[in-house]
């Protein structure tokens, strides 16, 4: 059974479809890409997923238990984390308290326990900030946990997200363009990370991407958005041959192989094609 | 313009802007004319028969400035003496119109204070003959002032630090002369140097030789630098020793300072507690809360209610036992207001607990809750928390001073631990970014709730202390008034920090409570103070790390910006 379930969603923003009527599907321990032109609806429909917005028709199933209308909090209980397109850490809080924070739903200690400084409470307190220095350490930042976050040079940032994102131990792992702003070497290391998660913790990742070397070569499924819809799905494969995506990203008669753009005319940064 | 006109001649003083300063300063003179602080401050003298503080308002007048003019600026005394000259006569000119104006028109009808004795404090009693003695004394003030602003730093740091002292203890030597009066041993010095309001010459003689002796010496003999150089773990033994002095000192305040006195440091430290109550909702958890006196309130009336032995009590019970029941039902009622409120955010957060404060206000008083909370006449007989004789250590304000500060430690710890807890965590995650702190499994009512509940007991519990306080509780003392006075001081002391609070308490209810006389001005200088602390002192006066680092960063980031914005036309042009 899939992990994660959407039929027919539509989100509308007065009379504009963001989404319309999508039909997605992920299979658990899956790596699955979402692609598209600017404002194809990538980024909407992660928020219709996430609880950000709740879409007007369709179904979203996630590991059996339906989550279309409830809280984001109440998702993120479920076992769904993300991350944003632009980095959104707390930045007044040390990168330690960051990924603590992400272990908050985990914790019990009461308010009350708290103030009475409890044994129980420390005890928590105590194996909460390991788990989280652990955390640290596999995303790369060990040592760093009493820096704040926004004092973070730009990829540590990243991957700090990442952690934050981990530290609710989700089944599910939504990534907004987790390479966006990074050169080729950070970009390379981001793309193992990203599988390492899925070999080493077993998690299901969905991503939204721009950089077409990265989909491709971590992607087992993608899925291609245009205008709020989907136009094609497939493997890596598929997905370079097919017309309908070579339009939708280069326009009627381009001839180009879309994994072969050279940077500068990345369809997502380029102004020229929107 | 004017930068790169100063840019070509850097030597040129720009009276352009000299002109500018000197007729703001004309227009704050004329103002406190006008208002009537010259008028009222003109009893109360700083050094007795020499200043009084109606006059110190005018020299200060002219001061201010001359300081703007010249702060930073590397000038030649001779053309600071002019400039600080011209300045002072500028503003002196304000004044000195309004003496020839007003000795003409009534100018009363409309200014109250534009009378007789404004003029006779502008012109040192001359009338209308004297017009010339605010121009020429501003202009001595101000050329005074370039001349000090100009010297050398070891005569300039002696002189400003003993006219600062002497400004400091003449407005306090009200204060100042009950403890001195108190004991046998230092009357004679205390009736020596202080004069009932204000320093004697003898005082500020003294004051003088004491300031400039203590510079000399730490000059000379190096004491500053001394401490400074102490190794490390020398200073930590020195820090529990001064410790336990500052302890001793908090602990002796309310005897030392008389009875009035007493009552005023008891209300300070009952603000510091609520200080820190709202601290927690609005430092730690972003919520602004204008309703903290609705909750104050329920504290006051619970306790009321319980304990009182006149007409409305209704348990007549001892004034501990209602205490928890007062922080419980406040706590309750924050829940109660709470709930359909948090979902908004920020201002209009803060409109919505306005509301609530003027709703507990305005039921307090009215007929309908008359039966039960007695209306404006309001319930009395409220007992005292300890029982005590008149003649004890711990009789009248004493007690409630010794009670609020317990309290307000306790507060101040469950502040600390929280703020180390999850719940903190939380709390800041959500004042940094509500949606991501929801997105990772963070409950926004209930953790937004706890915060409101939590700073609703704490306002209950200062409520409750402040009826055993007054002995008494009525409508006109759960004002508005209490909710922007405890949101001010968290401004102006540091929103988040624990001394914060404390200073901000000082400053903003004991300072104006020792000026009783100048209570008409009380909100003049709250307006004054916060404009002020905006402007030069976003984060307080003595903020948490964090909001420093933040607003400092944002200010750092406007200056870079400038620059680029200066730098970018040149690059273009090279």
């Amino acid at each position: 059974m899939a992990l994660l379930e959407v039929t027919q969603i539509t989100k509308r923003f007065g009379g504009l479809s963001a989404v319309r009527q999508l039909d997605f599907s992920v299979e658990p321990g899956a790596i699955v890409s979402v692609i598209g032109p600017n404002g194809a609806g990538k980024t909407t429909f992660f928020n219709c997923i996430a609880g950000f917005y709740r879409p007007e028709e369709g179904q979203i199933v996630f590991d059996g238990t339906t989550i279309k209308g409830l809280r984001r909090d109440q998702i993120a209980h479920l076992g769904i984390s993300r991350t944003y397109q632009n980095i959104r850490l707390f930045a007044n809080m040390t990168a330690l308290e960051n990924i603590m924070v992400g272990e908050h739903h985990r914790l019990h200690g009461s308010w009350l326990g708290a103030v009475l400084n409890t044994a129980k409470v420390r005890a928590e307190e105590a194996a909460n900030a390991d788990e989280a220095r652990r955390l640290l350490e596999f995303v790369g930042l060990k040592g760093k946990g009493d820096i704040l976050a926004d004092k973070l040079p730009y990829g540590a940032q990243r991957r700090l997200e990442i952690g934050r994102a981990l530290a609710n131990q989700p089944k599910l792992l939504l990534l907004d363009e987790p390479t966006a702003g990074m050169n080729p070497a950070e970009t390379a290391q981001m793309t193992n990370f990203i599988r390492s998660l899925r070999d080493e913790l077993g998690i299901t990742i969905l991503l939204i991407e721009h950089q077409m070397r990265v989909v491709m070569g971590i992607s087992e499924r993608i899925t291609v958005l245009d205008y709020g819809e989907k136009i094609a799905e497939g493997t890596a494969r598929e997905i370079q041959t097919n017309a309908k995506v070579i339009e939708a990203y280069l326009g009627s008669g381009g001839a180009a192989e879309v994994p072969d753009l050279p940077e500068d005319r990345r369809p997502e940064t380029s102004p020229s094609v929107s | 313009m004017t930068a790169s006109a100063a840019a070509q001649t850097p030597s040129a003083t720009d009276w352009r802007s000299v002109v500018r300063i000197g007729l703001l300063g004309g227009l704050v003179a004329l103002y406190l004319c006008l208002v009537g602080i010259v008028e009222v401050f003109q009893p109360r003298a700083l050094v007795t028969n020499i200043i009084t503080l109606g006059e110190t308002s005018m020299v200060l007048a002219a001061v201010a400035p001359v300081f703007l003019i010249l702060r930073g600026k590397q000038i030649e005394p001779r053309r600071a003496v002019a400039i600080g000259a011209v300045v002072g006569s500028i503003t002196g000119a304000f004044p000195a119109a309004l003496v020839i104006i007003s000795a003409s028109i009534n100018l009363r009808a409309m200014f109250l204070h534009a009378s007789p004795v404004t003029t006779d404090v502008l012109t040192f009693g001359l009338g209308v003959a004297g017009v010339w003695v605010p121009i020429i004394g501003l202009a001595a003030v101000g050329a005074l002032t370039g001349l000090l602003l100009t010297a050398r730093a070891d005569i300039q740091r002696p002189v400003t630090d003993a006219l600062l002292a002497l400004l400091l203890i003449g407005l306090f030597a009200g204060v100042l002369r009950p403890p001195l009066l108190a004991s046998t041993v230092t009357a004679g010095i205390g009736r020596l140097l202080l004069a009932d309001n204000g320093l004697t010459i003898i005082g500020a003689i003294v004051t003088v030789l004491v300031v400039v002796g203590g510079r000399i010496g730490i000059r000379r003999f190096g004491t500053r630098s001394r401490l400074d150089a102490l190794s490390p773990e020398r200073k930590r033994a020195v820090r529990p020793v001064s410790l336990i002095a500052l302890i001793l000192l908090v602990l002796w305040l309310p005897h030392g300072v008389g009875p009035f006195f007493a009552q005023v440091v008891a209300v300070v430290a009952l603000y510091v507690l609520m200080g820190l109550g709202l601290n927690i909702t609005l430092g730690l958890a972003g919520l602004l809360d204008l309703g903290f006196v609705a909750f104050f309130a329920v504290g006051a009336y619970t306790v009321g209610l319980l304990t009182s032995t006149a007409e409305y009590g209704i348990a007549q019970w001892p004034f501990w036992a209602a205490v928890p029941f007062a922080v419980i039902i406040a706590m309750m009622f924050g829940a109660f207001f709470g709930l359909p409120i948090l979902g908004i955010r920020g201002d209009y957060l803060a409109i919505a607990t306005l509301g609530f404060g003027e709703i507990i206000r305005i039921l307090a008083g009215s007929d309908l809750m008359k039966g039960l909370l007695g209306g404006p006449r309001g319930i009395i007989n409220i007992p005292k928390p300890i029982e005590v004789a008149p003649d004890s250590l711990l009789a009248g304000p004493v007690q409630i001073y010794y009670i609020a500060l317990v309290a307000a430690v306790i507060v101040a710890l469950v502040a600390i631990r929280l703020r180390a807890s999850r719940i903190g965590r939380a709390w800041i995650a959500i004042r940094e970014d509500e949606d991501v702190a929801e997105a990772l499994g963070i409950n926004l009512v209930q953790t937004k709730l706890l915060a409101y509940m939590i700073g609703a007991a704490f306002a209950g519990l200062g409520g409750a202390i402040f009826a055993g306080l007054l002995g008494s509780i009525f409508a006109s003392s759960v004002t508005l008034f209490v909710s922007i006075n405890v949101a001010s001081l968290i401004i102006i002391g540091g929103m988040g920090s624990i001394p914060g609070v404390v200073v901000g308490a000082i400053f903003l209810i004991g300072i104006p409570e020792l000026f009783r006389e100048f209570s008409e001005y009380r909100f003049l200088f709250y307006g004054v103070a916060l404009i002020a602390m905006m402007r030069f002192r976003p984060e307080g006066l003595l903020p948490s790390k964090i909001i420093r680092r933040d607003l400092h960063a944002m200010h750092e980031e406007l200056e870079s910006n400038s620059l680029d914005d200066e730098r970018s036309p040149a690059g273009v042009a090279g």
